[in-house]
């Protein structure tokens, strides 16, 4: 339009999906299904119980809601506004178990976090039924650390270096490759734990140590590593890659100088994925050590207590007390791997920035 | 080059064989291949021979029990009694719990996500179901052991009320008591399947999800063109398009529930029977049965361990490789990193 | 062709005529916060096709997804103005998407079928799409009619059994139209339907689009000015100017927009100097 006059600057409209014939068919549903079981829930149908009543609930309301709906719409309206009903429920379900699963477990932990004791100090001396005010798990803090940090270390150079394999080099090999790390990625962590234990305890000779678990820890890391990685390199334009080599760079340098610096934050995100597998991992540390009640900084001998094998000890304890520092152990152990999926989260947000 | 090296140059053209292109590498770039092939071939050997090994060492309980030790439900290693046939039974049947449960909301989940949330609640919701994924087993055990059990015993009862002549939902008490033996109902199979099912939950939803989003536009916005409801699009393009994707993403999240340790070993308490009571306390996993014996075991109740090891390896091997192809078959699958 | 009596209205005030069908009043689009439409007003008369032409990028698919409320599909995607079917607002509160839809169907520029279904099937998918129940019988005869009306009909008829990946990219495409037909729209919005398509099946396609004038409105977007010329009685040039929101610079009869255009950038565009 060639108008000489200035229009008014336009705003959008607000386009709705939902008509206000809707929002009451959902809203009397709601009311009259609540009504209706409130009033025959006990009395009728002699049934107790928070969970059942809301099932009911819910079970009637989907039959009212379709009712209600079929008087003015189409049988597939209503199809669909059954359908999205039931999967808004189906995601509150798996939500409110995901946020009663963390809340649930700071809340019980809350009496042994609430004491400072409980970060600074170890078990040593201390009797699992000894008050909150005494001992504390920092042996399994520093064991997980330490652990986790070891299998890093393994794993790190082996699993990218596997992945440059498959994506850069190739050959013959890669398939097989491949196929076995993506068939290992799913392996039983016990599997890999009880392998360590036999060859290198059993066989070798070594103690149960720290050591142990991170040999067992980052033979279940490679494989993540190896294969997040590959796709991350992968993703990396070929573009890039004939740009360097028409430069003139080896192969070796156009890995070195483009492809790895290109795909970084793809890289960090598959470690940091490995490494909270690692934090969390009981079956191996189960295995591979023993639950020592004080600090140990050396990883090849002795036992090293560990987070999750304080927990699982301290369960088995059946002792109230010992309990509630299991719990503190996994509010501890939850916080180290929501810090690192907000820091998977934060790389990849930056990474899809670009 | 030293073409001229070679006496008198030929009067003829140039030859029309076909030149052998050699990539000519640098011998950095050798090095840099060999390094990086047998960094491969190590890893190969390493996590290959994680299978090889469990192979070899249960040749002699095989030896020894012969069939038998797929046949007998007992472990009685010091009366020399051994066998898997009662774990692999509740093996199955902890998946079996998990699946059902976990795989209707693993899609159910998917398809909010990808065809009905509002955009804010989506990148939520992804985000949380990711966290789900990260949230280490153990926890999930202490939560389905304090938290959930006595709620869900209440719905073992009310299941072994109603539908007790089913046999998987028998329990060997009275469930019409007036004061019901709670005891009868906990620590069994369908309550670790619940607590496992939330770590298959968003495996499962993560592949399938990954799916959704790679059914073409075009398809769905010609079944929207046409006056299809989100569900009827749902119906339609995505369904058809994603079946691989559905099918193959609920058997990765199967094989994580076969192999599921801790929650499992924290719930459970230990029977050595074939029980497809699923309701009924006590069960026994393969993997809970390695946790829970390797430590006071001798080299012959290693090895049998290490057989049971090996089963549940070729088992969790079978079914991701069967949902791996699945999934990279299907026409959705091609793009698709799992 | 010179079916339309109405004077060229040059620019149409925002009323409702007698013979408008589909009138757009106003019509902005944003993407996110970006105007990319702004203003747009068109009135498509009953049997008649109408014509969007223009260079790329300057808003003619954006305004075509407005007519069918599918421009909302597209997140952050927002709009503003009216969109009128017989008078009535499709953007109103009481308006339900899905019959918004289905009454004002679409064919888009990559032929799109249904790959898991068949030829048949593909034509009845709308109906299964809005659960309408037809009979066996019923349903045969509207395979029959809307692929007639498509002008397939006779390729396809011995083998509606097929999947619709064994047909070529223009029976595919007139497939995709005889689907759209199949729930009988009162108007057909067609974007760039013979951009992926050979010549032959372009002509094949432009000779469905006349003999479907008579009995659906059909608003095309093309990319194509002799198209524009061949099938369409009315057609509107749209221009989106450096850094400004796409608008329409001028409507009117076909003939006379290519002929004696009274815009100078529509006589630049129309003779080939720009675009």
């Amino acid at each position: 339009m060639t108008t000489t006059t200035p229009r008014p600057t336009p705003t959008p409209r607000r386009v709705r999906q939902y008509t206000a014939d809707d929002w009451w068919s959902l809203a009397t549903s709601v009311v009259a299904s609540l009504a209706l079981v409130t009033l025959v829930y006990e009395h009728v149908l002699d049934l107790s119980g928070t969970l059942g009543f809301l099932v009911c609930w819910f079970a009637t309301f989907l039959l009212l809601y379709a009712a209600v709906l079929s008087f003015a719409n189409e049988r597939h309206v209503v199809t669909d506004r059954v359908v999205a009903a039931a999967l808004y429920a189906a995601a509150a379900v798996v939500v409110g178990a995901l946020s009663s699963t963390v809340i649930y477990t700071f809340a019980k932990g809350w009496p042994a976090l609430s004491h400072v004791n409980f970060y600074v100090q170890d078990m040593s001396g201390v009797s699992p039924t000894a008050p909150l005010s005494q001992g504390g798990i920092l042996h399994a803090i520093i064991g997980t650390v330490i652990e986790v940090a070891l299998a890093t270390v393994i794993a790190i150079p082996l699993g990218i270096a596997t992945a440059v394999y498959l994506s850069e080099v190739g050959g013959a090999l890669s398939r097989v490759v491949r196929t076995v790390i993506e068939a290992m990625t799913a392996l039983p962590e016990i599997l890999a734990g009880l392998f360590v234990y036999v060859v290198l305890i059993v066989y070798v000779g070594l103690p149960k140590s720290g050591l142990a678990v991170s040999v067992a820890m980052a033979v279940t890391m490679v494989p993540i590593i190896a294969r997040a990685g590959e796709v991350a390199l992968r993703v990396v334009p070929s573009g890039l890659r004939e740009a360097s080599q028409a430069l003139g760079a080896t192969q070796w340098m156009t890995v070195r100088k483009v492809v790895l610096p290109s795909a970084r934050s793809g890289l960090a995100t598959a470690t940091i994925l490995a490494v909270a597998r690692g934090v969390g991992e009981t079956a191996i540390v189960l295995i591979t050590s023993g639950a020592s009640s004080f600090i140990n900084w050396n990883p090849a001998q002795n036992p090293m207590n560990s987070l999750p094998l304080f927990i699982y000890t301290g369960y088995q304890t059946h002792e109230n007390l010992a309990i509630t520092r299991a719990f503190g152990a996994a509010s501890v152990l939850l916080a180290m791997v929501l810090v690192l999926f907000v820091l998977t989260r934060w790389l990849s947000r930056e990474r899809s920035g670009r | 080059m030293s073409m001229s090296g070679v006496g008198a140059p030929a009067p003829r053209s140039l030859s029309r064989e076909p030149r052998l292109l050699s990539a000519g590498h640098e011998r950095s770039d050798r090095i840099f291949r060999a390094l990086s092939t047998t960094t491969g071939a190590v890893v190969l050997l390493v996590t290959g021979g994680i299978g090889v090994f469990l192979g070899l060492q249960s040749i002699p309980t095989l030896r020894h029990y012969g069939l038998s030790f797929f046949t007998t439900a007992a472990w009685q290693p010091e009366l020399d009694h051994i066998g898997i046939a009662a774990v692999l039974v509740g093996t199955l049947e902890v998946a079996l719990v998990a699946m059902v449960v976990s795989v209707p909301f693993a899609l159910m989940l998917a398809l909010f996500i990808t065809e009905y949330a509002p955009k804010r609640l989506k990148s939520w919701l992804v985000s949380a179901v990711d966290l789900m994924a990260a949230v280490p087993s153990i926890i999930y055990g202490l939560w389905g052991f304090f938290l959930l059990q006595p709620q869900a015993i209440k719905l073992s009862r009310w299941l072994s009320q109603h539908f007790g002549w089913f046999p998987l939902f028998h329990v060997s008490t009275d469930p019409n008591a007036a004061v019901w033996q709670q005891s009868q109902y906990t620590s069994s199979a369908f309550i670790a399947g619940l607590a496992v099912s939330m770590m298959a939950i968003p495996l499962a939803c993560a592949v399938m999800r990954a799916v959704f989003d790679q059914v073409p536009r075009g398809e769905r916005e010609a079944a929207m063109a046409l006056g299809g409801t989100r569900f009827g699009v749902a119906r339609t393009v995505v369904f058809p398009f994603a079946r691989g994707g559905i099918i193959g993403g609920s058997m990765l999240a199967l094989g994580r529930a076969l192999g599921e340790t801790a929650a499992v070993l924290i719930i459970i308490s230990p029977a050595y029977e074939i029980k497809i009571r699923i309701l009924e306390a006590g069960t026994q996993t393969i993997s809970a049965l390695i946790a829970a014996n390797f430590g006071n075991a001798t080299a012959s109740q290693l090895s049998a361990l290490m057989t049971a090891g090996f089963v549940l390896f070729l088992i969790t091997l079978v079914v991701n490789t069967v949902a791996a192809s699945i999934i990279r078959r299907s026409r959705s699958g091609a793009g698709t990193d799992i | 062709m010179s079916t339309i009596s109405s004077a060229p209205n040059l620019t149409p005030t925002p009323t409702i005529t007698e013979r408008a069908h589909l009138e757009a009043v106003d019509v902005c689009a944003w993407f996110g916060s970006t105007l990319v439409l702004d203003g747009v007003n068109l009135t498509a008369e009953l049997g008649t096709v109408t014509s969007l032409i223009g260079p790329s990028g300057c808003g003619k698919s954006t305004f075509l997804r407005i007519l069918n409320r599918m421009h909302e599909s597209i997140p952050g995607a927002q709009m503003a103005g009216e969109v009128r079917l017989d008078g009535v607002d499709i953007y109103g509160a009481g308006e339900r998407v899905t019959s918004v839809r289905k009454k004002i169907g679409m064919v888009f520029q990559k032929p799109n079928p249904f790959p898991a279904m068949s030829i048949a099937d593909n034509v009845t998918s709308g109906l299964a799409l809005t659960r309408t129940k037809t009979s066996r019988a019923e349903r045969e005869e509207l395979v029959e009619t809307s692929l007639t009306r498509a002008g397939l009909w006779r390729e396809v008829k011995d083998r509606l059994d097929q999947p619709s990946s064994a047909l070529s990219g223009g029976q595919q495409q007139r497939l995709c139209i005889a689907r759209a037909l199949c729930v009988q729209p009162e108007v057909l919005l067609m974007d760039e339907p013979c951009s992926a398509l050979d010549p032959t099946s372009t002509r094949r396609v432009e000779e469905t689009i006349l003999e479907l004038r008579d009995q659906v409105t059909i608003i095309i977007v093309t990319h194509n000015m002799q198209q524009a010329r061949r099938v369409s009685q009315r057609a509107a040039f749209f221009l989106a100017e450096q850094g400004a929101p796409g608008g329409i610079v001028e409507q009117g009869v076909t003939e006379q927009l290519f002929t004696s255009p009274v815009d100078e950038r529509t006589a630049n565009y129309v003779n080939g100097e720009f675009g």
